[in-house]
């Protein structure tokens, strides 16, 4: 397993990551999550053996101070996958069994395999340069798993492609990574990718990992307001839990497991929809989404982003519901 | 703790070679001379205004025939690297056939088309010699730099031209800036067309310090007057400097990707780029027909030791001597090149101060600029306190040749191996590559083309290499451009006809070279 | 620095194979080198005879021209680039000779002819070859023209021949110095600058070097340039031999200046004994008369034949003008500054 301790970076006045403490446990796959200039992927970097800095990172118990880059066995998938130009797609997926020196008929086996399981079967004779990004982006991938590395970092490894292709490819590499039973450090920006990745999330933020848990967890209990602004939450307010239920001016919702008191409470664009609450209110306008439409109501109190199925027309004073689901909890 | 700090034992070893050869075989013996000459004499030259219009002249002809050679120059790298047409393969070859004839001879040919002679005559001789620096090293860069930012400039509604220069140009400005500064020292040390076109009246600081140290031994001028040129140059080369470090990283792209056929205005610089092979082509056709005046005399005297034997060698040892002085040059220069290369982007890499990479890169640039009879007499003075006494040994001459030529080599290789993303080594490493197998198995096939494109480049100099091989050879090691410069100053048809059919037998034999090293690049680089 | 350079010059001595070599000396060899300028050259059967009866190998190391050779002697006195220097003439004697660079030697070959061009009461240089520099004329260009060849400097200067004489720059070519030299002589320290004058008004081209004059400008060469009159050497005739077996072009024989080219042997040479053996032999009859093919110019010995084309076309001038070696040196820089005044100007 990983272990990082007070890993500390700095360049010149500024800290790019301080006193960074992480756990990665061997067949998890980690989110690194936080907004772009958060150290993240600096942190990466240190752990694959690319950045200098103070402090120590672990494998199993080993501190990796003297051990190379070369000799960590850990995989890196860039951004923009850095596929090599000069080789094929084969050729690409067989480096790091080259530089192992295994077998050619082995090679060829494992790069026929990979390329299966990221879906380029028969891709093998391919120049890299004329693949799309997407496919670029699975060679990169394969190429990073054929040696079986005992981690694998990877630094935004989709945010280099569009939308739809991203949904579609994070799916494809959570089941990829489950299935090979990766070890994996994540490090990316959006909440939807760590979620849909990671056994577990690190939120980090500033040079700091600022909240460390489970994805639902994380999700439903942001460690602080930033933070939930940053998992998407455009709107806070206070509520009160009382025997299990949350009380706000949007109406009241279950909420299992919720403190007696006065609470913060972190709403999500879908946490309000059409329906019989207590709070009214104009719509001001109007954004369509592939199966949904997002409005913005005047309340008078607030602006808030609510969902509906269908769009109501601007001036139209509608009433909304809380949706149980997307309501978070800030813990305090 | 030091975690993943690229190590800096590596890259400054693979400089102390090359900065050891440069220190003994050129800054010992250039800061020696100008020692015996430093006294009073060395104000008294500078205090003298015609001193002072020498540097003006030396610069600002320099300046005008690198100006020449890069707007010549650039049309003919956008054919290579840009287009896939016929007839680019002969292009290739012409644009490198003007290095190798000696200057006496070219200076000859111009004389005859222009006779008047003058600054005009002299910037184009100069420009003539070194359009081929610009469209090599351009076009080496230009073929591997990614068509879609010109693309998406396209699509923001720029265009054909403002696409060039505002996407395209600041993407070639390393290339651009290495090669101009390439041209401006090699025109500013020019010496054989000034005096031959120059009549006289037109004086460099290269003639001016041949003059005061081989004809007047007035070592105190000649120490002024390349204290001078040292200082010009090395303002060039940090101009030069300054230029590429602004440079960005590009992202590399395979060969074939990059060029098509041409569409729409871009005919129009493949018209001008021929418009400048046809310029290339008169002096050089010139000196042909003037090899078939005698029918083929000529090129049967190539077998004899001229109009009643006035060589020690005949014409086709001169070629193998030729070859043979070249072949040693090429690799030790390679060698050089490639160690400081490699040391000057991994102390790059390792995150040392810009100015002291700076400085490495810079010194290895020095000899381009610095009168050749300066370090000649330099190695006089000091090159006997090396165990053989090297100053009049024939081993001087693929050394001097590997001075002039190291340069030219890092200079094409510099911009392509720091183009290459660091990105791309870091996941080679992760991959278990081994710092050494980084370079094998990124840099090198990266950069090969480059590596080739400089090997030609570098054989073809070290072939037509005349000052230094004139002063260095020994009659029985003749080269072919010393036997012509010799032949020319002989009287006799046959000598005549003779020179300017060896003439022609070297831009055979160059073309030959740079056809084969085309077609070798081919095979062994692969798709890249 | 000293360690590095060894190692260096031993991994440029693995890298230079390919040269070097051939006339290396094996041990035990008696090599005598002989360092010398472009021009110099020698039969190489001759040179093959010299070694199979003496056992001395010349290794000969050639420097540049005759300039160039002169000041790296004077440069590396103390520390001679060689045994024997060759090339040494007239108008830089002077300075090889205040700078000690040679070593007293009296060849007893120098009796036969090569004492009366002596510089030197010290016997430290002796003349090797003398050669004249001369107007050159291309008599079939002027019939041409119906006008006859000129004779003299002042017929030079007459409206006849305006725009026919090219000569070489005296700061940059050796035969553009020594005709310089020779209306020094001519009209005397006083009347030299006149002369000149009278040339530029006459049209008198000045270009850089001989090659350019002799194969680019003059008319009577390969080259068929625009004027019929050039400054080359007594000797050019002799290799404009038409296919009727008759020189084409002659030299003014009474506007010549006459190049007188010494030996030595050097101070501080290795091996000074075989040196002096060699310098004898380059006075000896056989070299002597390959002297003219091989350079150019006439011998310095008596009563050695000239080659049957020198005898037709280019005899050695009977009254070449000549200066002291001693005014040249004192004034060359000086009179060469006065002359682009005057012509440049």
């Amino acid at each position: 397993m990983l272990n990082v301790e007070g890993v500390r970076v700095r360049y010149g006045a500024v800290t790019a990551v301080s006193d960074v403490d992480i756990q990665v446990a061997d067949g998890e796959v980690v989110a690194l999550l936080g907004p772009s200039g958060c150290g993240k992927s600096t942190l990466l970097r240190v752990i694959a053996g690319l950045e200098t800095a103070q402090g120590r990172v672990c494998w199993d118990g080993e501190d990796l101070d003297d051990v190379p880059v070369h000799r960590r066995g850990f995989g890196l998938v860039f951004q923009d996958g850095q596929l090599f130009p000069h080789r094929d797609v084969a050729g690409n997926v067989a480096f790091g069994l080259r530089m192992v020196g295994v077998p050619k008929a082995e090679q060829d086996f494992r790069v026929t395999e990979l390329l299966t399981m990221v879906g380029l079967a028969g891709y093998e004779s391919r120049k890299v340069t004329e693949l799309s990004g997407g496919e670029q982006q699975r060679v990169a991938l394969a190429r990073a798993l054929a040696p079986r590395p005992r981690l694998l970092l990877l630094d935004e490894p989709l945010s280099a492609l569009d939308r739809a292709l991203r949904e579609q490819l994070a799916i494809d590499l959570a089941r990829l990574l489950r299935e090979a039973g990766t070890t994996a450090l994540v490090v990316t920006h959006d909440h939807d990718e760590a979620f849909t990745l990671a056994d577990r999330v690190a939120v980090m933020r500033e040079g700091r990992i600022v909240q460390e848990g489970k994805p639902e967890d994380v999700w439903r209990y942001p460690v602080d307001e930033e933070t939930a602004r940053f998992l998407g939450c455009g709107l806070v307010v206070d509520g009160e839990g009382r025997q299990g239920k949350l009380i706000t001016e949007f109406g009241t919702v279950d909420f299992p497991g919720i403190d007696d008191g006065p609470a913060r409470v972190a709403l999500r664009p879908t946490a309000l929809e059409p329906g019989d609450g207590p709070v009214s209110g104009v719509v001001t306008a109007q954004l369509h989404r592939r199966d949904h439409v997002r409005v913005t109501v005047d309340t008078g109190r607030h602006l808030v982003d609510a969902v509906t199925p269908t769009a109501p027309p601007t001036g139209t004073t509608i009433r909304l519901t809380l949706n149980p689901d997307a309501v978070a909890l800030i813990r305090k | 703790m030091a975690r993943g700090r690229p190590g800096l034992i590596a890259p400054v070893a693979a400089a102390v070679l090359p900065l050891g050869f440069l220190a003994v075989f050129f800054l010992w013996p250039v800061a020696a001379i100008i020692r015996l000459g430093l006294g009073p004499g060395v104000g008294a030259v500078l205090g003298r205004a015609e001193t002072w219009g020498i540097l003006g002249f030396t610069l600002g002809q320099a300046a005008a025939a690198t100006v020449v050679a890069v707007l010549a120059g650039l049309p003919v790298a956008f054919l290579l690297a840009r287009t896939s047409l016929r007839g680019n393969g002969f292009v290739r070859t012409v644009v490198m056939v003007p290095f190798v004839l000696p200057t006496v001879v070219v200076g000859l040919a111009f004389r005859s088309l222009l006779p008047a002679g003058g600054p005009v005559a002299i910037v184009l001789a100069n420009a003539f010699f070194n359009v081929a620096v610009v469209a090599r090293t351009v076009s080496g860069l230009w073929s591997h730099v990614d068509r879609r930012a010109e693309d998406a400039a396209r699509s923001l509604g720029a265009s054909r031209w403002r696409a060039f220069t505002s996407v395209t140009l600041p993407m070639l400005r390393p290339a651009i800036g290495s090669s101009a500064a390439v041209v401006f020292l090699f025109c500013a040390t020019s010496f054989g067309v000034v005096l031959l076109l120059g009549g006289g009246e037109y004086a460099t600081l290269e003639t001016e310090i041949y003059l005061r140290t081989v004809e007047m031994l007035d070592l105190p001028g000649a120490a002024a007057l390349s204290l001078l040129q040292v200082g010009a140059v090395v303002a060039v080369l940090v101009i030069g400097a300054v230029t590429r470090r602004r440079a960005t990283s590009l992202r590399l792209r395979g060969r074939a990707e990059t060029a098509r056929r041409p569409v729409g205005g871009e005919w129009g610089v493949v018209a001008a780029a021929w418009v400048v092979v046809v310029a290339l082509l008169v002096p050089i056709g010139s000196l042909v027909a003037r090899s078939f005046s005698g029918g083929l005399a000529g090129y049967r005297a190539m077998t004899g030791t001229g109009y009643r034997g006035s060589l020690q060698v005949t014409g086709w040892e001169a070629i193998d001597n030729s070859l043979r002085a070249a072949t040693d040059a090429t690799l030790l220069a390679l060698v050089l090149g490639v160690l400081a290369s490699v040391a000057v982007v991994s102390l790059g890499r390792a995150r040392i101060r810009p100015s002291v990479v700076e400085t490495v890169d810079t010194a290895m640039m020095l000899p381009l600029g610095v009168s050749a009879v300066t370090v000649g007499f330099g190695y006089l003075v000091t090159l006997d306190a090396l165990p053989g006494d090297l100053r009049t040994s024939p081993v001087l001459v693929p050394l001097a040749q590997a001075l002039v030529v190291t340069p030219l080599v890092i200079r094409m290789l510099l911009p392509v191996l720091r183009a290459i993303d660091n990105r791309l080594r870091q996941a080679a490493a992760t991959l278990g590559a081994a710092p050494w197998r980084v370079w094998r198995e990124i840099d090198v096939p990266l950069a090969a083309r480059a590596l080739l494109g400089a090997t030609a480049f570098g054989y073809v100099v070290a072939l037509g290499e005349f000052g230094a091989t004139s002063f260095l050879a020994r009659p029985d090691t003749a080269t072919l451009p010393v036997v012509i410069g010799r032949l020319v100053a002989r009287p006799g048809e046959l000598n005549n006809q003779m020179a300017y059919a060896a003439c022609t037998l070297l831009m055979l034999v160059t073309a030959a070279i740079v056809i084969i090293v085309d077609r070798l690049r081919v095979s062994s680089v692969g798709e890249f | 620095m000293r360690r590095l350079g060894v190692l260096l010059v031993t991994a440029a001595l693995a890298a230079g194979c390919s040269v070097g070599g051939s006339t290396d000396a094996k041990p035990g060899d008696r090599t005598v080198v002989l360092v010398t300028h472009d021009s110099f050259d020698v039969d190489q059967a001759l040179l093959d005879q010299f070694r199979t009866q003496t056992g001395i190998n010349v290794d000969i190391r050639k420097n540049g021209d005759a300039g160039a050779l002169t000041n790296q002697l004077v440069l590396t006195k103390s520390a001679p680039l060689g045994d024997l220097a060759f090339g040494v003439d007239n108008t830089f004697a002077s300075r090889v000779l205040d700078e000690g660079v040679f070593a007293e030697y009296r060849s007893p070959e120098a009796d036969k002819g090569p004492q009366k061009y002596a510089v030197d009461d010290k016997n430290r240089l002796t003349a090797v070859d003398v050669g004249d520099v001369c107007v050159n004329v291309d008599p079939a260009f002027l019939a041409g023209r119906e006008t006859e060849a000129p004779k003299t400097f002042d017929d030079l200067a007459d409206a006849r021949y305006k725009d026919q004489l090219v000569v070489e720059d005296p700061a940059t070519s050796s035969p553009g110095l020594a005709f310089l030299l020779a209306t020094v002589a001519h009209y005397g320290p006083d009347g030299w600058v006149g002369y000149w004058q009278r040339l530029k008004a006459n049209g008198v081209k000045v270009v850089s070097g001989w090659e350019e004059a002799y194969s680019q400008d003059f008319s009577g060469s390969s080259g068929k340039g625009p004027r019929p009159l050039v400054v080359s050497y007594a000797s050019s005739p002799s290799a404009e031999i038409g296919d009727d077996g008759k020189p084409h072009t002659t030299a003014l024989l009474d506007t010549c200046f006459r190049q007188v080219e010494y030996a030595g042997v050097l101070n501080g040479a290795k091996n000074p004994d075989d040196a002096r053996k060699v310098l004898d032999w380059m006075l000896s009859e056989p070299f002597q008369k390959q002297v003219p093919d091989k350079m150019y110019v006439y011998p310095s010995r008596d009563g050695v034949a000239l080659p049957d084309a020198w005898q037709k076309a280019a005899p050695l001038p009977d009254e070449s003008a000549t200066l002291p070696a001693k005014d040249i040196q004192a004034n060359r820089e000086r009179w060469i500054e006065q002359w682009r005044a005057a012509v440049r100007g």
